[in-house]
């Protein structure tokens, strides 16, 4: 990637941070902590990675994009939202009765999403499924997901990545967006992941890891996924719950957070540099 | 003073009165503590609190595994997952082993509100109904939470407890007692019986039978805190004393509360019967007044099933 797609594409994702931000507060109360740690890879995938066309969401050749952790829906209703998949006052429903934009992400309601989710530890194997799907069809596709950390606890995930594993999906490729925290505290507190490459590694994944918030890093780490042929690939992420978002980054009760107007005002003052 | 607190802060404040006096109580949780309202307990008694991170499959196997040593078990997380997600394990590893094994799932029915519909469960009643000789408990009254709470501990066999979070009700006096199987009648009546579970159809019950009053219609009502074993004896007593009944739960009526009166109601002496819950749809996202409306939670609507129910008698 040169100097000037690093440049838009971090400048998008500054947009987004801001939008989800807005967003989010306007309802008063959401998960704006996991919503802030995949902003990048979310814009990343949206703006360069995927090929998806938001004239035509149901496309039968397209890559594919399962957010596991589906509380994280308004980060990425906000891309969709920009790149024409829906109305942008559409987000300005968020989980108001009757909305097509619920907390977590609903593949009935809203376009452009490809899995429901939101019981966690669902998103992989369903991945795993379109993956498989994809291959049979020959369809020349990615199917891509992202999961939690706190999410990687629950037992599913680790039966989807033995049956990637062993069914060699090269189509796939996940991330795990290694915040560090979860609902009741750091992850190293409720429930060790470590070490979560070897885990990965273990399972016969092809296994990198990245700073998160690097959009050239994690555009390399998903090219050289691709190059990688008969084994998925998992990708994480290093990043930070509520990252660049003032009242939120390093709080550790950031997970679904209430905060006003003025305090989304405040960190959307400051992510545009207005100070 | 009044009692003001949310029912997860009665039910923490139960357990950890409980674990004082004896070590076997325990409690297994999946990543919601905060939500549970447990963190008290745990800072109370940091050595029988376990988080086992997001895995509620896991929660309940481990909590199994503690009733198999002796311990008091009491695993919690949000009902959708404590029922859907650890369903084999609870019914299993839990019931079918002859454990004592104590499952909370929070967050009934529409209470979910903003996590919608993936989170919203409407089924688990349904779903525990069919476990043999499983005990369902849904306060909606604080002292009645603690008491059941604290007979619940000591039950021979396994528990589903539907605990609303937040709010809470204080409908009784110093004298009422509360007993597992045991219905209470909140109030007297002779046109029909409503029976309600829960927090959120209670509140419009209560409601629901003054709007009666002033159009005329005595309506009993009982807080149907034990959902399983039915209280039979009180059922059939007062569907014989009024001649109909109309159920009120916050979840689908097939298979609910609804279905198991109606299936006494059948196999006994039928009256006219309406049953007012979820009709086979799913959740969804709303505010809880944008949800009550939506499935027809409200003083209103059980008004106007009140009065089409005493026409068919
Ligand atoms: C099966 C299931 N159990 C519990 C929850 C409630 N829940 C929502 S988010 C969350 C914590 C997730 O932690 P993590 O995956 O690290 O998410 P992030 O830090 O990225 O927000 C929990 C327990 C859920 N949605 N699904
Ligand atoms: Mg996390």
């Amino acid at each position: 990637m040169d100097q000037n797609e690093i440049k838009r594409l971090e400048e998008k994702a500054r947009e987004i941070r801001i939008k989800t931000i807005d967003v989010i507060g306007n309802l008063g109360v959401g998960h704006i902590g996991g919503c802030m740690s995949v902003i990048e890879v979310l814009t990343l995938l949206h703006y360069k990675t995927m090929d998806t066309d938001p004239k035509n969401p149901n496309k039968e050749v397209r890559d594919k994009l399962v957010l596991s952790k589906g509380h994280a829906g308004p980060a990425l209703y906000c891309i969709l939202a920009d790149r024409g998949f829906f109305p942008e006052d559409w987000l300005y429903t968020l989980n108001v009765g009757g909305t097509r934009l619920p907390s977590h992400c609903d593949m009935k309601r809203t376009p452009g999403i490809d899995m429901t989710t939101g019981s966690l530890g669902q998103g992989l194997s369903a991945a795993v499924g379109l993956a498989l799907g994809g291959r049979i069809n020959n369809l020349d596709r990615h199917v891509f997901a992202v999961i939690g950390d706190g999410e990687s606890q629950e037992g599913q995930n680790w039966e989807a990545a033995m049956t990637a594993a062993h069914y060699n999906l090269d189509n796939l490729i996940a991330f795990t967006d290694y915040n560090k925290m979860q609902i009741d505290g750091y992850t190293k507190d409720i429930m060790s992941l470590d070490s979560i490459e070897s885990k990965w590694t273990g399972f016969n994944w092809h296994t990198l890891r990245v700073d998160g918030h690097d959009m050239a890093a994690i555009d390399d780490a998903v090219e050289r996924a691709k190059a990688v042929k008969g084994r998925p690939s998992m990708i994480i992420l290093d990043t930070i719950k509520g990252k660049g978002c003032s009242f939120a980054e390093g709080v550790l009760s950031n997970h679904n957070m209430v905060y006003s107007r003025e305090q989304a005002d405040e960190a959307i003052r400051l992510l545009k540099g207005e100070a | 003073m009044a009692d003001t607190r949310d029912l997860r802060e009665v039910y923490k404040d139960t357990l950890c009165t409980l674990a004082e006096e004896d070590k076997k109580i325990c409690i297994v949780e999946a990543d919601l503590m905060n939500a549970t309202g447990t963190p008290g307990f745990k800072s109370r008694f940091p050595e029988r609190a376990f988080d086992v991170g997001v895995a509620e499959a896991n929660m309940v196997g481990v909590a199994s595994g503690l009733a198999a040593a002796g311990m008091i078990p009491f695993a919690a997380s949000f009902g959708c997952f404590a029922a859907r997600r650890a369903y084999d394990q609870f019914f299993l590893s839990g019931n079918y082993s002859g454990l004592k094994v104590k499952l909370v799932g929070t967050d009934p029915g529409v209470s979910a509100i903003y996590n919608g519909g993936t989170h919203m469960p409407f089924e688990d009643i349904a779903m525990m109904r069919a476990v043999p000789g499983l005990t369902i408990l849904e306060p909606c009254d604080r002292r009645s939470l603690e008491e059941l709470i604290r007979q619940a501990a000591y039950l021979e066999g396994s528990v589903y407890i539907r605990l609303h979070r937040k709010g809470g009700l204080s409908l009784y006096d110093e004298n009422t007692s509360f007993e597992i199987g045991k219905g209470v009648v909140v109030r007297e009546g002779t046109d029909l019986t409503i029976i309600a579970a829960g927090l959120v159809l209670m509140e419009e019950a209560v409601k629901a039978v003054e709007i009666l009053e002033q159009k005329g219609i005595s309506a009993a009502l009982i807080d149907m805190h034990t959902i399983k074993p039915l209280d039979n004896d009180l059922v059939l007593e007062y569907a014989g004393k009024t001649g109909a009944v109309l159920t009120c739960e916050n979840g689908q009526a097939a298979g609910g509360l609804g279905g198991a009166v109606a299936e006494l109601l059948c196999d006994t002496k039928p009256v006219p019967l309406s049953r007012l819950g979820v009709k086979d749809e799913f959740g969804q996202v709303g505010t809880l007044d944008y949800l009550k409306e939506a499935y027809g939670f409200t003083a209103e609507n059980i008004v106007k099933e009140a009065e089409n129910l005493v026409k068919r008698k």
